[in-house]
């Protein structure tokens, strides 16, 4: 393959696209796939062809509105259908060339796409995931191609430093420093790593860009490996996500049919070829140390940094490490400049971020907007608000790694630093929005439930301390605590923070701290008063008077 | 001297063995193939037992100690065999925040039995899950891997119910 070819491939490409006058795309990713867009797809299809329509029929990725599925475009005209049923298949096809049916439209003019800028999912939506002819026709692997025959692999990296992109995985490392002391470790071999354990919960960006556009972050993933000199990678997908398994297998196999994978790449020096890992469902196993332990066949504990895996990771050799969407970001940051994407979002905080809006909102869906943007618009503009006149009440970020924002805080830019700054993470990317009819006491109990069976076991910090704090917080919960248990677990959680090994114990008090500071009287009404403020928790009432 | 470790037989004529077999075979019989194994024999039997993690241990040379230490860390693998009926709640933090201990105590009631169990007659079973990726749709459940959203505990009753033997 050479850039010729490429460039013939991706016309032949477009020609086949264009060539029936009218296109109707149907969501085939998770969301709307549970909705039945299957049948809508084949109720569509039996329909062109019975009408001898001049249409196709394609089924695309993720349309972004989950909440409205299943969701069908009309192209052209990029027009949206929302909550398409099998049975809408006759008159959408009829009135392909006629105005559309007024009662399926689902306006693009809403805040929702307006306020979006999509670059991680520019294509999502747009192209059938299956098939990486449509990949390359909207100039998939141009920027492999570019980094192959026309820069040397410092330059790669220095593009990639340029860009200002941090790790989408949610502790925001620089990605060009990363790549950088890879590059420039010394090992027999070199290994890329591509974590798609996406195991918060709450969270299905990676999911989503896996299955709606897996060749872009393979893409991404090939860069890293000429970038850094590896000639094997991995990809580690969770096995909850079947569909990205095997989208991406599929992807890696259409890769490997046109020689961006395997030996001599493109007819240059660089092999590599990636293999697909499927997880064992252990949330420790987002962590990098982890991550490489359940690769080697072993269990998924962590061990101590330093070493960190670029210096020794993978059998001991250097290893690259990041998320699904910062390989997804690259080929984007290449093939554009690194200029245009540091234009983007904070100064320290560079280009855009995928959300997961999910929780007490309207427009439940997968979002992307440029850093910086505050949480009011995220919530309230793009969401849509919270639904059944009930009040906003705290917004969730990061996972069980994360805190709660209260409402106050509202008018925060969202960016690593500010979102750290309030006790909060930006973790991957799981927006969970909860309305006054949440118990913040409960949820911290609900997380701490989470961090003490997902605890792996091997520090002790970290083992008895999340079942410690449980039992704490259950105790507030069921109404049984003093203010000596509260006291007690603000030490707990110093002690967890500041003596765990791994990131998910010196995480796991977030969820608690942050609760702590800003709902601090919800958990003084449930050990004072015996009342759970919101009517969640089973607090014994007020010891009565015996009859 | 000659190393090579003579691979085990299959444990039976079960076809299904085979399909073992072939997983570690691809994976040229290294080491880490083990959670790829496992994978394979838990698809193909429902479940992993002593016969299987033994049969997997030994053909890729790891300590039979590694192979229990790994069913038994991860979650998705399970030493006991499911029922016929499998019934998933999610309790992910959207769906959480939307009523899943409700649907988890519903069923509960609905079956008889706590999450992580199955009936006594084998029928079905309970499980949860962290979080199935399918927020849009909270609170989710699965029944025999359909995906079903916005569910209430009444429409879950209703389901579990139907699963009853005659």
């Amino acid at each position: 393959m050479n850039p010729e070819e490429l460039e013939q491939l991706a016309t032949d490409a477009r020609a086949a696209r264009d060539q029936s006058p009218h296109s109707l795309n149907v969501c085939m990713a998770a969301g709307c796939l549970t909705l039945r867009s299957q049948e809508v797809k084949s109720a569509l299809e039996e329909e062109v062809k019975r009408a001898g329509a001049p249409c196709r029929v394609r089924g695309v990725g993720c349309l972004g509105l989950c909440s409205q599925g299943p969701l069908v475009t009309r192209d052209p005209g990029e027009l949206l259908y929302k909550n398409v049923t099998p049975g809408d298949a006759p008159v959408i096809v009829a009135s392909l060339d006629a105005p559309p049916v007024p009662r399926l439209v689902c306006s693009r003019e809403q805040p929702f796409f307006l306020r979006q800028l999509r670059i991680v999912t520019e294509n999502s939506g747009r192209i059938d995931p299956e098939k990486v002819e449509e990949y390359i026709a909207v100039g998939g692997y141009e920027a492999l191609l570019a980094c192959l025959t026309e820069k040397t692999p410092p330059q790669i990296v220095q593009e990639v430093s340029k860009s200002g992109l941090r790790g989408r995985g949610g502790a925001g490392y620089p990605t060009g420093l990363k790549w950088g002391t890879v590059a420039k470790s010394s090992g027999a071999r070199k290994y890329v790593i591509c974590n798609a354990d996406e195991c918060d919960p709450g969270a299905f960006m990676d999911r989503s860009v896996l299955e709606s556009d897996p060749h872009r972050v393979l893409e991404g993933m090939i860069i890293a490996a000429c970038a850094v000199g590896a000639s094997r990678g991995y990809i580690y997908i969770r096995a909850e996500y079947p569909l990205a398994v095997k989208r991406f297998t599929a992807a890696i196999r259409d890769a490997r049919r046109l020689g961006f994978l395997g030996s001599q790449i493109c007819n240059t020096q660089f092999s590599f070829d990636v293999d697909v890992r499927i997880g064992g469902g252990a949330f420790v196993c987002g962590e990098e140390t982890a991550l490489i332990s359940s690769i080697e066949g072993k269990r998924g504990t962590p061990r101590p940094r330093p070493p960190y895996p670029a210096q020794s990771g993978l059998w001991g050799m250097p290893t690259l490490i990041n998320n699904v969407e910062t390989f997804a970001n690259i080929p984007a940051i290449l093939r554009r400049g690194p200029e245009s994407f540091a234009s983007l979002g904070t100064p320290k905080s560079k280009g855009t971020k995928v959300f997961a809006l999910s929780g007490k909102i309207r427009n439940v869906g997968l979002i992307e907007v440029p850093m910086g943007m505050t949480l009011r618009q995220i919530i309230f503009e793009i969401g849509g608000g919270v639904p059944e006149g009930r009040q906003f009440k705290a917004v969730q970020t990061g996972g069980p790694s994360g805190g709660c924002i209260p409402g106050k805080f509202l008018d925060l830019p969202v960016d690593y630093e500010s979102l750290r700054e309030v006790g909060s993470i930006m973790g991957s990317g799981g927006m969970i929005v909860m309305d006054d009819s949440a118990c913040m006491v409960n949820v911290a109990r609900y997380f701490m439930e989470f961090c003490m069976s997902e605890s792996c076991g091997k520090c002790i910090p970290c083992r008895a301390g999340t079942a410690q704090m449980h039992e704490l917080l259950t105790r507030m919960t069921d109404g049984s605590a003093t203010l000596r248990d509260l006291q007690l677990l603000e030490e707990l959680c110093d002690m967890v923070r500041n003596t765990s090994l791994c990131g998910l114990g010196q995480s796991a008090p977030n969820p608690v701290l942050s609760t702590l500071r800003y709902f601090r009287d919800e958990y003084l009404e449930h050990i004072e008063r015996k009342r759970c403020p919101a009517g969640v928790c089973p607090c014994a009432a007020p010891a009565e008077v015996p009859a | 001297m000659s190393l090579t470790v003579k691979k085990p037989s299959l444990p039976s004529e079960d076809k299904r063995w085979r399909i073992v077999s072939g997983t570690m075979r691809r994976h040229g019989f290294s080491r880490d193939a083990l959670i790829e194994t496992l994978h394979t024999v838990q698809k193909s039997f429902g479940y992993l037992d002593k016969t299987s993690l033994r049969f997997v241990a030994e053909s890729l040379r790891v300590p039979l100690s590694q192979a229990y230490g790994v069913a038994t860390f991860y979650h998705l693998f399970t030493m006991k065999p499911p029922g016929k009926h499998v019934c998933l709640i999610c309790m992910g933090t959207a769906c959480f925040i939307k009523g899943a201990s409700n649907l988890l105590e519903t069923a509960e009631g609905a079956l008889g039995v706590k999450s992580g169990e199955t009936t006594p007659d084998l029928n079905a079973s309970l499980t949860t899950a962290r979080c199935i990726g399918s927020c849009s749709l909270a609170p989710a459940v699965v029944l025999d891997g359909d995906t079903i959203g916005n569910l209430d505990p009444s429409a879950l009753r209703k389901h579990l119910e139907s699963w009853k033997p005659a």
